[in-house]
């Protein structure tokens, strides 16, 4: 249907004429800019536009494609990079050079690459809707499987095997449907799976903190609020690169363009620690940054997560990053005052907590519709104007998600990175998770972490003190404590981004920093207690030697020796 | 295009609201003939078929229903042409200086196009300023946006003069310009700065837009795009590193508030609209480098943060958006200190890619992070002194303490003209931080302990 516009306000245009369906794609303008409908009203439609309107005029042409927002799905995905919408920014570079003008159109997937397709089904065979029907090795590590759309189902007919694009037909239905190695998916609509499980596995990531203090499970969800500067750019693509997931989805949701080349530029160089081949392999990044359309930013973490799930749906574990809900949130607000909608609080709209649930719903370990085992995991970055978490976006979130990594000003200002703080943040998984450490990484593991817990608590209840009567005053056993307290911060939970060593720490190297911080803390506690005085403790050499372990490119040669030269300490010290 | 309509029927504020057009352009520049003779500049913010509001840049002050709108049928654009370079132009591009008008190479939309990240090169050249707290421990990198968090009162004109005079890339001779936008300042403050500019000769290099404190309001909304689209002009057709600097990025957004205010929006923190973050964004993401392109805009702006208070929205948007910041600081200002610089909560998030063996010295980012430590720590303990007494002290947390005091005193205090390079920066931070026990040192790798350790150096 073909209308034409009524009124524009920015990156929303009243439009009439057209018969719309709630968030149909529409055409709006001589320059046919992309929008979807997202109000109805009588005769006139409300369009979001995802590309800039100056200029556009009221009376310019509208046309409805009928179509919902939609991804393009199947071989070529991985490594590349999309604008919210899922234009790949290469190709719009090639069509409009370095900025991004208007009115451009491009394949989310290239039509000039041909893919070997390996059917694995044959003719009489019937299937249905997510079950595979071939596959393509999309790159060294990665096997594509062909799957048949969800909703899809039939007896094969036809089915053919070679080399293909994407949306050439590969096989045929009983119902005279036609299968390529691509489909389209509505972004809004989650993708069906066959049954949500319980997740049990962690997500390995290498980082400290993360592992050893609030781990997120595969197919979880976790937060990462904190103010400007305290780090959550750099803990999700510190996420990005060392998860032990199959593929990584990151989205940079309105924020700078400069963190995207860094990605762009970095991620290629890196290897994947589990298959050693580039992590650009295994990786889609999605950028709309904060100076391009807000439109196509709201859509961007949509975009995201279909894509996503798709992986799911292969038995692929996928960890997907989202670089600030925040923004997507206030993109959300901005459409939503443009529509003069009642606001919420703080001007966000009522249906905000909605979208957010919403959103990390997506997120599970499932068994798919072909009953393969795969997960998406959803790590939510979000910027709370202030750092005050009492606001809504975060707030919203905190009601959902179950592992909460609070970032603080006060630990960043001291460079004491990671900055997530110990005191407030949580992981619901513990528990869930414990038998998987037994079984993995120590039979003490799970001790050693409570342990270490309780010493940072206590720590933080000696403070208290020593802000009023100074550490001196402090009986010999609670020094003592402040001092296994402050190597427990500084040689384990602290962990430099861009050291090359200690960027990924493996579990077992997590397993034995942990090990003998709490070995020292044994024996220190056994001498003081035999009288040895704590100054002779704190005198140890190997104490401060653990220090720097970490960097060690042989770590556990190095661990080795300082542990011996510990031992002899010890017993040097005497005592009775 | 030159029919003039008579069909003002509201005026509010700076809005005016017309009936019975032809169609009109969103985002249109507009031209209003007043009853005077007199004309006046604005926008299209909203357009439909029964209505068109126009935002006045100059004020509606003196309108009425009576006056008449031209609609010019295109955006707003700033004519650019080489010979920017050396030109006083207004906060709407007019030229201020007396000179002749600009014969433009091209018009270009001021709102810019958003650079496509693809595009982008991350910027990783260093820019030595000349100035210890940001080439030690806030490298700024070319393509940067770093901006200055200051207060009212607080030098921190002089610390971007300092910057503007001092900024090179050592073994670097390139085309460099500096673009001098004021949004909002006093006359004053803009003397100091022309007077700076043409003591050091730096006028001939630099594009300056004034819109004072007393010029209109609105028009700081278009000001900063104006300068932006002539560093990108000169950046990228001309090969040039510009420096931008933007003054005060508070007044802007009190434009922003006063707009938001006028046009009846539903208002966000603190009445600043809901989308000012997306607006600030559409000015600072306007820096950058190109693949490819040898030229790069780097922006050091001025924001002065109202009651010194950081979680202020304008600051607390900004730092969302810029590559960190620098923090101008009171107390060390009342102390009598300059650059009152406090690098705690300064961050520089590009430095990791500025620095380092090839770039400035293989020890520097342990330097910085030893710096950063032992001054958090001293501070802390200052807390802790007031209360206890130096005496209950341990001596290991007195040496911190002494620490802190030599950090501010050696290696923060500089003179107003003291250019110092990279190695002489270093140098004295690692004066200083032979100060505290070796075993302190854990930020520090031995290696460069051994090498650069002024007690190892006195043993070969
Ligand atoms: N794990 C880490 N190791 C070393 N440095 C870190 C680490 N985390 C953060 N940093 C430092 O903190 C700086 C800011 O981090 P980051 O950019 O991630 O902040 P952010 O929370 O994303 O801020 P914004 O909300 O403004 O985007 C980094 O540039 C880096 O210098
Ligand atoms: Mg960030």
């Amino acid at each position: 249907m073909n209308g034409e516009i009524y009124r524009v306000a920015g990156p929303v245009v009243t439009v009439t004429g057209i018969k719309p369906k709630m968030y149909d794609v529409v055409k709006v303008g001589h320059e046919g800019l992309m929008g979807e409908v997202i109000r109805i009203e009588g005769e006139k439609a409300t369009v979001q536009v995802y590309e800039d309107t100056s200029g556009i005029k009221p009376g310019e042409p509208v046309a409805n494609t009928g179509m919902p927002l939609s991804v393009e799905l199947g071989p070529g995905l991985l490594e590349s990079i999309y604008d919210g919408i899922q234009r790949p920014l290469e190709v719009l570079q090639q069509k409009m050079g370095d900025f991004i003008e208007r009115g451009v159109t491009a394949n989310g997937l290239t039509r000039e690459k041909k893919w070997e397709f390996t059917p694995i089904v044959s003719k009489g065979d019937s299937v249905e809707g997510g079950d595979i029907i071939g596959v393509v090795q999309e790159t060294p590590n990665l096997e594509h499987k062909i799957m048949v759309p969800p909703r899809k189902s039939g007896t094969v007919e036809d089915i053919k095997s070679g080399k293909f694009v994407v949306d050439e037909t590969v096989c045929v239905l009983s119902d005279g449907s036609e299968l390529s190695l691509m489909q389209k998916w509505p972004v809004r609509d989650p993708r069906p799976v066959g049954k949500k499980l319980s997740p049990t596995r962690p997500l390995v990531t290498g980082q400290r903190i993360l592992d050893g203090m609030f781990p997120v499970a595969k197919g979880g969800t976790a937060a990462i609020p904190g103010p400007f500067g305290s780090g959550k750019t750099v803990t999700q693509q510190q996420l990005a690169k060392w998860s032990d997931t199959d593929i990584v989805v990151y989205i940079g949701c309105g924020e700078r363009g400069n963190e995207m080349a860094d990605v762009l530029n970095e991620f290629p160089e890196l290897e994947d620690p589990k298959t050693g081949r580039p992590l650009m392999e295994r990786t889609v990044l999605i950028a709309n940054t904060s100076n391009m359309p807000v439109a196509a930013r709201e859509a961007s973490v949509y975009t995201g997560i279909t894509i996503g799930e798709y992986y799911r749906d292969m038995g692929y574990d996928v960890s997907l990053m989202a670089d600030s809900t925040s923004r997507w949130a206030e993109a959300m607000r901005e459409i939503s005052s443009r529509l003069e909608e009642m606001p919420g609080e703080e001007g966000y709209p009522a249906y905000l907590s909605a979208r957010l649930s919403e959103f990390y719903e997506r997120a599970g370990a499932v068994h798919s519709l072909a009953g393969l085992d795969g997960s998406i995991t959803v790590i939510g970055a979000v910027s709370p104007p202030g750092g005050d978490f009492s606001e809504p976006v975060t707030q919203n979130t905190l009601r959902i998600v179950k592992v909460f990594w609070a970032l603080d000003a006060k630990l960043s200002q001291k460079r004491h990175f990671p900055a997530i703080d110990w005191l407030s943040s949580y992981s619901l998984y513990n528990d869930r998770l414990a038998g998987w450490f037994t079984e993995n990484v120590g039979s003490d593991w799970n001790e050693l972490r409570d342990n270490a817990m309780d010493i940072l608590q206590e720590e933080a209840e000696l403070q208290e003190i020593v802000q009023l009567v100074g550490s001196d005053a402090l009986p010999e056993d609670q020094q003592l404590t402040l001092e296994i307290a402050r190597m427990l911060r500084e040689y384990f939970l602290q962990q430099n981004a861009f050291h090359p060593v200690d960027t990924f720490c493996p579990f077992d190297k997590q397993y034995k920093l942990l090990k003998s911080v709490s070995r020292f803390g044994e024996k220190a506690i056994d001498k003081m207690e035999n009288g040895v005085p704590i100054n002779k403790i704190m005198e140890m050499e190997s104490k401060d030697e653990l220090a720097k372990v970490k960097y060690e490119e042989d770590f556990d040669a190095a661990l080795e020796t300082i542990m011996t030269k510990m031992d002899e300490e010890f017993t040097q010290l005497g005592g009775n | 295009m030159t029919k003039e309509y008579k069909t003002i029927v509201d005026i509010a504020g700076p809005l005016i609201f017309l009936e019975k057009t032809e169609p009109v352009g969103y985002g249109e520049l507009v031209q209003i003939n007043l009853p005077d003779g007199t004309t006046k500049r604005g926008q299209v913010l909203d357009t439909s078929a029964d209505m068109v509001v126009v935002q006045v840049f100059e004020g509606t002050q003196g309108l009425n229903d009576e006056s008449g709108v031209v609609f010019s049928g295109e955006t707003i654009k700033l004519p650019v042409a080489k010979d920017l370079l050396g030109r006083i132009l207004s906060g709407s591009g007019e030229p201020l200086d007396g000179g002749p008008r600009i014969i433009p190479e091209k018009r270009v939309d001021v709102n810019g196009a958003s650079m496509n990240p693809y595009s982008r090169r991350p910027p990783e050249e260093f820019i030595q300023t000349g100035i210890s707290t940001i080439d030690g421990t806030n490298t700024l990198v070319r393509g940067q946006k770093l901006p200055i968090f200051s207060g009212s009162g607080l030098p921190h004109n002089e610390i971007a003069l300092q910057i503007a005079r001092q900024a090179k890339v050592p073994g670097s001779e390139e085309d460099f310009a500096v673009v001098f936008a004021a949004m909002g300042i006093t006359n004053e403050e803009a003397q100091s700065f022309m007077e700076d500019f043409e003591k050091t000769g730096a006028l001939e290099r630099a594009t300056v837009f004034l819109n004072l404190a007393d010029d209109p309001a609105v028009e700081r909304i278009i000001t900063p795009r104006m300068a932006l689209t002539a560093a990108e002009y000169l950046a990228y057709e001309h090969d040039m590193h510009v420096l931008v600097i933007l003054t005060d990025i508070t007044n802007y957004c009190e434009a922003l508030r006063q707009m938001g205010a006028a046009r009846e929006e539903v208002p966000g923190r603190r009445g600043y609209p809901g989308y000012m973050y997306t607006d600030l964004a559409s000015l600072y993401e306007r820096a950058g480098v190109i693949k490819g392109n040898k030229g790069s805009v780097t922006q050091f702006s001025i924001l002065t943060m109202p009651g010194d208070d950081i979680t202020h929205p304008i600051p607390d948007l900004s730092g969302y958006i810029t590559e960190g910041q620098i923090v101008v600081s009171r107390e060390l200002h009342r102390k009598g200190i300059y650059p009152p610089i406090n690098v705690l909560p300064s961050l520089s998030r590009l430095m990791n890619s500025g620095i380092g063996d090839d770039k400035t010295r293989d020890d520097h980012k342990a330097v910085s992070d030893q710096l950063y430590a032992g001054y958090a720590e001293g501070r802390d303990l200052r807390g802790l002194v007031a209360i206890v007494g130096k005496e209950s002290l341990s001596e290991r947390d007195q040496r911190i303490l002494e620490f802190a005091d030599l950090f501010e005193d050696r290696f923060v205090r500089q003179a107003k003209d003291e250019d110092r390079n990279i190695e002489d920066t270093l140098g004295i931070a690692w004066e200083i931080l032979s100060e505290l026990p070796e075993a302190q040192l854990t930020r520090i790798d031995n290696k460069y302990i051994d090498k650069y350790h002024p007690a190892h150096q006195n043993a070969e």
